[in-house]
């Protein structure tokens, strides 16, 4: 549920950081959960800068639709174009081969959550 | 009413949803099952194609019995309630004076004097008082029955396969949209050919302390079949393809019939009725909006719930109801717009997040099943 390799944001994304500067970034089994059948994931393009926090897309399911934001700084280095035809994914393996975008980081990763501090958060908003 | 999580009312079947694994969500006051494990779009497919399985107890039940009956219910709904006959059901409202709704029900003719009223969960206080505040001078019995009765709705083409063996009563002769009585898994039910998805079906209405057997029963019959639990998700995928109202959507205290495409509801040479008056004079003059049904053009443009219809950048009408259509394949919804905005085949613009897309008005229903 938890993996101890990610950072977590309070509005349930996931960032996996890497040894060369660059990141992956998803969102949770518990987004995920939340959103129920996801059918659409409206990703940026190649390129594009954000800063931390900002919107870099959304992601839409049958019932609702959820704004994308940005764990930490960074540019898009690449996006996962396989989620335009296999939206099922995020729900399928959200931490896997539902990752959004890989970037390169250009800030640090302040405010970041870590796995147990996601847990407790998840866990209190569950409640 | 204000409810916090642990007031919450629950159905008789609160436990069995607990027990498949059902997601729950507070609806209008109601601790109800949004969607199980498979999902709104395996729920929406498994009714369009086999069957499922809804629990609708918290509608509300509303019986009025006695001489006066069918006066005061024709007198509150706008439907002619005398070309009812006994065991028919049809579709009608509760308007106010002007023509807007207090709420749609469904009214039963169970006896020449006897009528049950089937409402919306979060109306049904409201409800029962509305009928309440006009019965004096009927002689009649009003009861809420709401409290005491279970609802258990099976929908889909395998309904009626799945049904028949678990009762006497043939259910092949109940048209759509009568009801009989008799007995499913042992348990007395009211037996009701209709739904809210657009599907074949079966409504069983029954004591609330005998729903959880009916519940049992149904599922242990259908899950070979490939009938699955079903939940609040799906149903309003289902009923909106089908461009079924919903009361807070495309109907409510600001909306009047006629704008509401049920104009088909509204028998004004019938006698009096409550909304009669405001629905004359509407008719009389040229309506202002209407009720359509759109597409968004591209993929990525999904419309929501109560988004604004612009048009110069001004809002001009509003979403009632959107969501991606897991049977069409495209993403659609329901809005009011001005009528010289409502032909088919028109663009409108609605604005999503700030940015305004195109929709294109198409007919409705979006889906109609194959009889």
């Amino acid at each position: 549920m938890f993996p101890a390799d990610l950072k977590y944001t309070k509005d349930h994304e996931w960032l996996r950081p890497a040894a060369d500067g660059t990141a992956l970034i998803g969102i949770t089994q518990y987004a995920q959960e939340a959103l129920g059948d996801v059918v659409f994931v409206d990703l940026p393009e190649v390129g594009e800068s954000f800063g931390q926090g900002e919107e870099f897309g959304t992601v839409e399911s049958v019932k609702t639709v959820s704004e994308l934001n940005m764990p930490a700084a960074g540019d898009v280095l690449e996006v996962n174009d396989s989620l335009g035809d296999h939206p099922e994914v995020v729900n399928e393996d959200p931490y896997g081969k539902g990752w959004m975008v890989k970037v390169k980081l250009t800030g640090d990763l302040t405010g970041l959550l870590d796995p147990k501090a996601y847990e407790a958060l998840v866990s209190a908003e569950s409640h | 009413m204000s409810t916090t999580a642990s007031e919450l009312m629950k159905t008789p079947l609160n436990a069995a949803h607990r027990a498949l694994g059902a997601k729950m969500v507070d609806f209008g006051g109601w601790d109800m099952p949004v969607q199980y494990p498979a999902g709104i779009l395996a729920e929406h497919e498994a009714v369009r194609t086999r069957a499922g399985l809804f629990d609708v107890s918290h509608m509300g039940e509303i019986r009025v019995k006695g001489p006066g009956a069918l006066a005061l219910v024709e007198h509150l709904t706008p439907n002619a309630v005398s070309q009812l006959a006994i065991g028919q059901v049809h579709y009608t409202a509760f308007l106010y004076e002007n023509g807007t709704f207090v709420d749609d029900l469904l009214v039963y003719r169970e006896g020449a004097e006897e009528f049950l009223l089937v409402v919306n969960a979060g109306n049904s206080d409201k409800d029962f008082a509305w009928v309440q505040q006009h019965a004096p001078g009927y002689d009649c019995t009003v009861v809420n029955e709401s409290p005491v009765t279970g609802q258990i709705a099976l929908q889909g083409p395998l309904s009626l396969s799945i049904l028949q063996p678990l009762t006497k009563t043939p259910l092949e002769p109940i048209g759509y949209y009568w009801f009989t009585h008799g007995e499913v898994a042992g348990v007395k039910c009211l037996i009701s050919r209709t739904g809210y998805t657009g599907e074949d079906g079966f409504e069983l209405y029954c004591a609330a302390a005998d729903a959880e057997k009916v519940w049992n029963a149904v599922m242990a019959a259908g899950t070979p079949k490939g009938l699955l639990p079903a939940g609040l998700g799906c149903r309003n995928t289902l009923r909106l393809e089908c461009k079924m109202a919903l009361y807070g959507h495309e109907i409510d205290d600001s909306i009047h019939a006629l704008e509401a495409g049920l104009g088909w509801i509204v028998k004004l040479d019938k006698g009096d009725f409550i909304g009669r008056d405001a629905l004359l004079a509407a008719k009389a003059a040229p309506a202002t909006r209407k009720l359509v049904g759109f597409k968004t053009l591209e993929k990525r443009d999904i419309a929501r719930d109560h988004m604004p219809v612009v048009q110069d950048g001004r809002p001009v009408g509003f979403v009632t109801s959107a969501a991606p259509s897991p049977t069409c394949g495209i993403n659609l919804g329901l809005a009011y717009v001005p009528t010289d905005q409502a032909k088919v085949g028109g663009r409108i613009s609605i604005e999503i997040r700030g940015r305004a897309v195109d929709a294109e008005i198409i007919p409705t229903p979006f889906y109609k099943r194959q009889k």
